[in-house]
């Protein structure tokens, strides 16, 4: 259901002496549902801006990004904001709020913008920050102030509260201890079982092979890297 | 679907100078355009243009009316255009001031437009106001109270209500955070974000800074000079820029 074909992307830092910044080259693959695939590689191969690529954060310079039946690289704007909102989900590794947005209406954001109603939303959240051992006292605070792993916490609850056909996720378990490392991994498993497709970075190689069907070495599209 | 507002082409000239030159977009209902630029590129200008401020010199405006569906708002009468601009269209001002009646009561700035759209009941009007201040977070016991004893964010959020209490469907802001500081940005951003969503509204936010289109806005035009040199979705215009001028804009921003 997400399938890249001859997938380029290249920085052009202008104020930088024009520098010229291959970073993939020639990326084609293609990931089904219920299927999770890791993207794999050094530091400074390209994982990242490959996901944010398929996320449209990027602009692609040729080749297609397919996911359903929109092309990323040509969409207009709007599409991918609808895509965005009711298919395309998306967890980094850094939340980004507005300050003074209590925790609980942060994660039931994401639930608001699909249509379903404030106390649905509230009911899921809830549920969520509860899995994600969130403690009730911190609900209706801001998580600006909260500590790192529990701003991931956050940001992980606010990307599974509605189930969205694909996913993308950068290190989800990258600060968590084992115990909410084991949630956000059943998380992945149950949203594998009901068939979305991910892709993932995960620097965890246990947690890699526990969830991700195939691996994707991103530094075989690097220009310069691969022989 | 139709565009709520369709730009063609939109240019005004101060003279010899360019104020905006050939600008064209189209706005869905729902999205949230944002549009930043240094002082001088040309942002108020294009906002007064198509808030039916300013006369285009040349250009359509063709916004969506519900009666009559698409049409354009630079040809239509004057008295059609005002019309609009009390029931579909909102205005909001960088400083509540120009966008208030200082000498009437708080809830007489936002009973006015009511009146101003056939409401005559004056318990109804009173209702109304009463609702609209405390959905902005003012205490309905101010409401005989006159702007002029309020904090300037409070200010701003009575003029959001005033604008919003006949439910537009778009809404022109002018740098609606300028000038307050940053707790009480915050607070009014996160207010914004919950009307755009609860009232399904369309926007269009001027402004210099970054962190509130990237909190508001779904999409970005980036102005220099009087035209648009860079369009697309708002994170993707501030993670990944293409001009050279938006690149030297977003590297320029200081980090907190």
């Amino acid at each position: 259901m997400i399938e890249l074909k001859n997938v380029k992307k290249t920085f052009t830092l202008h104020n930088q002496g024009s520098a010229v910044i291959e970073v993939v080259n020639d990326v084609s693959f293609a990931v089904a549902r219920g299927e999770c695939v890791a993207l794999t590689g050094a530091s400074g191969a390209g994982k990242s801006t490959l996901m944010r690529m398929i996320y449209g954060n990027y602009l692609t310079q040729a080749g297609q990004i397919r996911i359903g039946d929109t092309d990323i690289a040509q969409a207009e704007p709007r599409d991918i904001i609808a895509l965005r909102r009711k298919v395309l989900g998306y967890v980094s590794q850094f939340l980004r709020v507005v300050p003074r947005v209590p925790t609980l209406d942060v994660v039931a954001e994401p639930l608001r913008a699909t249509g379903a109603s404030t106390d649905a939303a509230a009911e899921r959240a809830k549920a969520l920050l509860t899995q994600l051992n969130i403690p009730q006292r911190l609900w209706s605070l801001s998580p600006t102030t909260f500590s790192g792993g529990e701003q991931q916490r956050v940001n992980i609850a606010r990307g599974f509260a509605f189930s969205y056909p694909a996913m993308l996720l950068d290190e989800p378990t990258a600060s968590l201890d084992a115990a909410n490392r084991e949630v956000v991994l059943t998380l992945i498993e149950q949203a594998k079982a009901r068939g979305a497709v991910i892709i993932g970075i995960f620097h965890d190689e246990a947690a890699r092979a526990r969830v991700c069907d195939r691996e994707i070495d991103v530094s075989h599209f690097t220009p310069g890297i691969a022989a | 679907m139709t565009p709520l507002l369709s730009v063609q082409g939109v240019t005004k000239h101060y003279g010899s100078y360019i104020g905006c030159a050939d600008v064209s977009f189209d706005l869905y209902p729902g999205e949230v355009m944002g549009i930043v630029g240094e002082s001088g590129s040309g942002k108020s200008t294009l906002l007064n243009c198509m808030a039916g401020h300013l006369a285009p010199d040349v250009g359509e405006v063709v916004f969506d009316t519900r009666m009559d569906g698409p049409r354009d708002t630079v040809t239509m009468s004057e008295p059609e255009r005002r019309m609009l601009s009390r029931t579909d269209w909102a205005f909001v001002h960088q400083h509540a001031r120009d966008g208030l009646r200082m000498g009437v009561s708080a809830g007489g700035n936002v009973g006015e437009r009511l009146m101003a759209v056939g409401e005559r009941h004056y318990g109804d009007i009173r209702d109304q106001a009463i609702d609209w201040l405390e959905r902005v977070e003012i205490d309905a016991t101010r409401v005989d109270d006159r702007p002029t004893t309020f904090s300037g964010g409070m200010q701003q959020r009575l003029q959001i209500a005033r604008n919003l209490v006949t439910g537009p469907r778009l809404v022109f802001m002018d740098e609606p955070t300028g000038g307050l500081d940053v707790s009480v940005q915050a607070r009014l951003l996160d207010l914004l974000r919950g009307l755009v969503r609860d009232m399904g509204l369309s926007a269009i936010i001027v402004t210099h800074d970054l962190a509130v289109v990237r909190l508001l806005a779904d999409r970005l035009m980036v102005m220099k000079s009087g035209r648009v040199i860079e369009a697309g979705l708002t994170d993707q215009v501030l993670d990944d820029p293409q001009h050279a001028y938006s690149q030297l804009l977003v590297s320029s921003v200081l980090q907190v």
